[in-house]
């Protein structure tokens, strides 16, 4: 039996109740919270290092520097993964999580040896993030070289 | 109100790099790969100033601030040594960065175990 356009219909509407809800919407309001919490205590941590008398250019390189060294510290003490599985990108974006990103499957390997083991996979998103950052800037310094030269 | 637009601009950066995760196939890993390319990208194109000139470190934080630094590092290598800065810039930007990421994150490793 072939469904009329209103069982269909009807179907349809069951079949969005019942299905499993894509959580799109709530990891999207999560990422935006956590990402943005850890944002605003960057800003904090900014503030410190201006009331310091560091210049705004000056202070980026410590602000990177503490973030990096917090990421690290939580994640060495298994907060920061709690933080991740809840905030999805809203922890992995943030430069703490770049640092997560490096403690992490670097604890996991430790067993493996200090020099194949961690040493090796302390890279594993971070060389990815490093070779491509690197390498896109500096294709991008040299359009803006070659186009200031000529 | 600094720390509301830092919140605010973080908070959308997440929320991109959220929907890139949910609506393709790209891992978070890509998509941080991708972030920090399109944070270099946009810094080459002027206008990452202007992000951080609203979102403060909601605009540094996020990896695209790390693609900003390097860059930012480069441009200032090309105006203070010529071509030569091209190739020690990037690394001299974010050399605090990436000296705390091995250090901090060697010592992390070594000193804690996993959880559970």
């Amino acid at each position: 039996m072939k469904a009329g356009p209103r069982e269909s219909r009807a179907y349809q509407r069951l079949h969005a109740k019942y299905r499993p809800q894509t959580p799109l919407l709530r990891n999207v309001t999560v990422a935006f919270l956590v990402g943005g919490t850890i944002c605003a205590f960057g800003q904090l941590v900014y503030d410190f290092y201006l009331g310091l008398g560091f210049t705004p250019a000056e202070a980026a390189g410590p602000l990177a520097g503490t973030m990096i060294f917090l990421g690290a510290f939580l994640t060495g003490l298994g907060v920061y993964d709690w933080i991740g599985d809840f905030g999805g990108m809203g922890a992995a974006l943030p430069i703490t999580g770049f640092a997560n990103a490096i403690v992490a499957p670097a604890m996991e390997s430790k067993r493996e040896g200090l020099v194949q083991g961690l040493g090796t996979k302390m890279f594993e998103v971070a060389g990815p993030v490093l070779v491509y950052g690197l390498t896109v800037s500096f294709v991008v310094g040299a359009v803006r070289y070659i186009i200031r030269a000529y | 109100m600094p720390y509301l637009t830092a919140f605010i601009t973080g908070g959308l950066l997440c929320v991109a790099a959220q929907l890139v995760v949910n609506l393709t196939q790209l891992t978070p890993a890509h998509t941080m790969v991708l972030f920090v390319s399109a944070g270099a990208v946009i810094s080459g194109l002027g206008w990452y100033d202007v992000l951080i000139e609203f979102g403060g470190a909601g605009a540094t934080v996020p990896l695209t601030g790390f693609g900003h630094a390097l860059v930012n590092g480069i441009l200032d290598g090309l105006n203070q040594k010529g071509l030569m800065g091209l190739f020690t810039g990037g690394i001299t930007g974010a050399a605090m960065g990436i000296t705390v990421a091995v250090i901090a994150g060697y010592a992390a490793a070594v000193l804690f175990d996993p959880k559970g």
